[in-house]
């Protein structure tokens, strides 16, 4: 756990905001939003990192980015010692570093069996499989699903196997790392709880390190070690994910966790709801990005811009942060 | 309590190539009037088609094989289309899931509220005003220029807000609410709930909310049914349901909840097994091939046992009985 196998500096990725003439009339820096916008985290070897966020956060961005699937506009990559900034050889590197997409029936070819997915990888990367049948068939099963499954096509599978498939086939060349871009979107809470214990059996046993994209709250504590709070492409909370859900010090974090409806029509928690929504990247706010919205801030929230402060095993960006003693 | 609408026995079939497949079967549902009545189930489970047959909007291949639903004591099905269409939108009316498909691209907000107006015999300019009110009423900063923006300019949260605004602009006697904030962030979401709450106390009307999410029926709901492959499998008062579920499937499906469990577990829990096949519904209890406490008994269909008052689950095992 203690060496970083992915290592993010300063991460800034760029998004066209004009085009055509009105892109060259404008002032450079008008010319692009900033999707990622310095990003700096850790990744141990063996650990799970989640990743939540609002929608247009940046969450699947990150991923995207550090997967190569995006230009990095600033900042510095690296995995294990590969400076994934200049130009690696991904093709070698994906290898390693599976990606799961979010949609699981929408990320399998409709017109390949079971089988051809699965065994997809292989020839991509010129690997051979063995005895490809056997091979697809022990894939299968390790993501839980028997050999009938083989011949059949994506359409005839309910979205849980759907993503076992998924499953199957970023585990198929043994990775070390999974970027896993919200894997249990779509999926019912009764199916849910299966396909997170599959993803913790197969870290358990292939001592996989994991990214995990997700929005959802419910499950963060049950798969992942730690987590990183995102908000306008910044984080703005990491740390344990014990310690950062039952105490937030980061007004946002606070107010997302208490979002969360609760199954138990008894309790009534203290809600704190955020007013407004999270604003453009078009307009980022001054200083602070999140004291338009946030219930704590104070007059120079906007004008001083928070850093990222380590304290102990956890960070985060804010002023007045939420002490453990309120 | 007067019932704005009733379902009763309602059946539903769609001819497929395989057979009818069944997709709701003998279904009862009452949503009295001025109250909050949630529907939660997964995939499968007959929401939608539900919807449609409340509608009277179904597929070309859907047939409603048996049962009834009236609105105030009005029968909806068989009902001419003429009465019908007068009925959608204006006693009756939808808050989709996707905003952005619910709404039209091309038009602008304004022009959209208009045209749900069109059977008010009012001028154009009252039509605006009560269109800029209701999108005020909803929470939209600046209503006035709102009804010249068109969809793509509004965030996601608006644009559920604005289709909330229509759905609810001609004071209808039913808003159904077809998982309105699934699509929506955790902090969105809580402010689309107490919208609704704040809008069903100011206008009245009962709501059908459908959802899958345990948590955001506990917060809203005054009553909840479980539908599970076709059936109302249990119904009663939301705190009643969720303190004692009494079918194995909603225990299991809170169970399944992570919510719920505030300690990190080492494995989760799920539901094994798959939906029954539809087009050969086993005989019996519909949830018996995944159910832990299925016993002979199970092989003869349950019928709905009360629990306590108006709490009642479609089990055997339910209501104390032979558990």
């Amino acid at each position: 756990m203690t060496q970083p196998i992915l290592k993010l500096r300063d991460v800034v990725v760029e998004f066209p905001a004009l085009r055509g003439l009105k892109a060259l009339m404008a002032p450079r820096d008008a010319r692009h939003v900033q999707a990622l916008n310095g990003i700096s985290l850790e990744v141990m070897r063996g650990e799970t990192l989640a990743i939540v966020g609002e929608s247009g956060s940046g969450k699947t961005t990150l991923a995207r980015a550090i997967n190569g699937l995006l230009p990095l506009a600033g900042g510095e990559i690296w995995f294990k010692d590969i400076a994934l900034h200049q130009r690696p050889d991904w093709h070698d590197i994906r290898r390693q570093m599976a990606m799961m997409f979010q949609d699981p029936v929408g990320s399998l070819s409709p017109r390949k069996t079971v089988r051809d997915l699965v065994l997809e990888p292989f020839a991509i990367h010129g690997r051979k499989a063995g005895n490809p049948t056997e091979t697809a068939a022990r894939l299968l099963e390790d993501a839980g699903l028997n050999a009938d499954f083989l011949n059949r096509y994506p359409h005839q599978l309910s979205g849980g196997q759907a993503r076992r498939v998924g499953v199957a086939r970023a585990l198929a060349l043994n990775p070390a790392v999974v970027l896993a871009d919200e894997p249990t979107a779509g999926l019912d809470v009764s199916v849910q709880g299966e396909i997170l214990n599959l993803l913790n059996a197969i870290k358990a046993e292939h001592g996989l390190t994991t990214v995990i994209i997700t929005h959802n709250l419910n499950i963060l504590r049950h798969i992942a070690d730690r987590i990183a709070v995102m908000y306008l492409g910044r984080i703005v909370e990491i740390g344990p994910v014990t310690q950062i859900m039952e105490a937030p010090r980061h007004p946002y974090t606070a107010a997302l966790m208490s979002a969360n409806p609760e199954p138990d029509p008894t309790t009534r928690r203290e809600r704190i709801i955020l007013s407004g929504e999270t604003p453009a990247l078009t307009s980022r706010p001054t200083g602070c990005e999140f004291h338009p919205r946030c219930p704590v801030a104070r007059d120079d929230c906007s004008a001083r811009v928070p850093e990222l402060t380590q304290s102990g095993p956890r960070a985060v960006s804010c002023h007045y942060p939420i002490s453990e003693n309120t | 309590m007067t019932e704005t609408l009733t379902v009763d026995g309602l059946t539903v079939h769609y001819a497929t190539r395989e057979g009818a497949l069944q997709a709701l079967r003998d279904v009862d549902l009452n949503v009295p009037a001025g109250q909050i009545v949630g529907i939660v189930g997964e995939s499968g489970c007959g929401k939608s088609t539900l919807i449609n047959a409340l509608l009277q909007l179904m597929s070309e291949n859907a047939r409603i094989a048996a049962g009834s639903v009236t609105l105030e004591g009005e029968e909806l099905v068989g009902a001419p289309s003429r009465r019908l269409r007068d009925m959608r939108g204006r006693d009756i009316s939808v808050v989709f899931q996707d905003p952005m498909t619910s709404l039209n691209p091309v038009l602008t907000i304004g022009r959209q509220m208009h045209d749900i107006q069109y059977r008010e015999k009012i001028s154009r300019a009252e039509k605006t005003r009560r269109a800029a009110d209701m999108l005020g009423r909803v929470g939209l900063p600046d209503p006035v220029a709102k009804l010249d923006a068109y969809p793509h300019e509004l965030s996601g949260g608006q644009r559920q807000r604005v289709a909330i605004a229509m759905a609810v602009l001609m004071r209808p006697k039913l808003l159904i609410a077809d998982e309105p904030t699934t699509a929506l962030d955790a902090t969105l979401e809580v402010q689309i709930i107490d919208l609704l709450k704040e809008l069903q106390r100011e206008i009245g009307c009962a709501i059908l909310f459908i959802s899958h999410h345990l948590g955001v029926i506990a917060e809203l709901c005054d009553r909840v049914v479980v539908m599970y492959a076709g059936e109302a499998v249990e119904e009663g008062p939301v705190a009643d349901v969720f303190n004692t579920p009494s079918h194995p499937y909603t225990a299991k499906l809170i169970e399944c909840d992570p919510g719920r469990m505030k300690t990190k577990a080492a494995l989760l829990p799920a539901i094994p097994g798959d939906l029954p096949d539809l087009t050969a519904p086993p005989t019996g209890c519909i949830f018996r091939d995944r159910c832990d406490k299925a016993a002979e008994i199970c092989r003869t269909s349950p019928t709905p046992s009360a629990v306590t008052g108006a709490h009642w689950a479609r089990c055997h095992f339910a209501g104390g009985g032979r558990q």
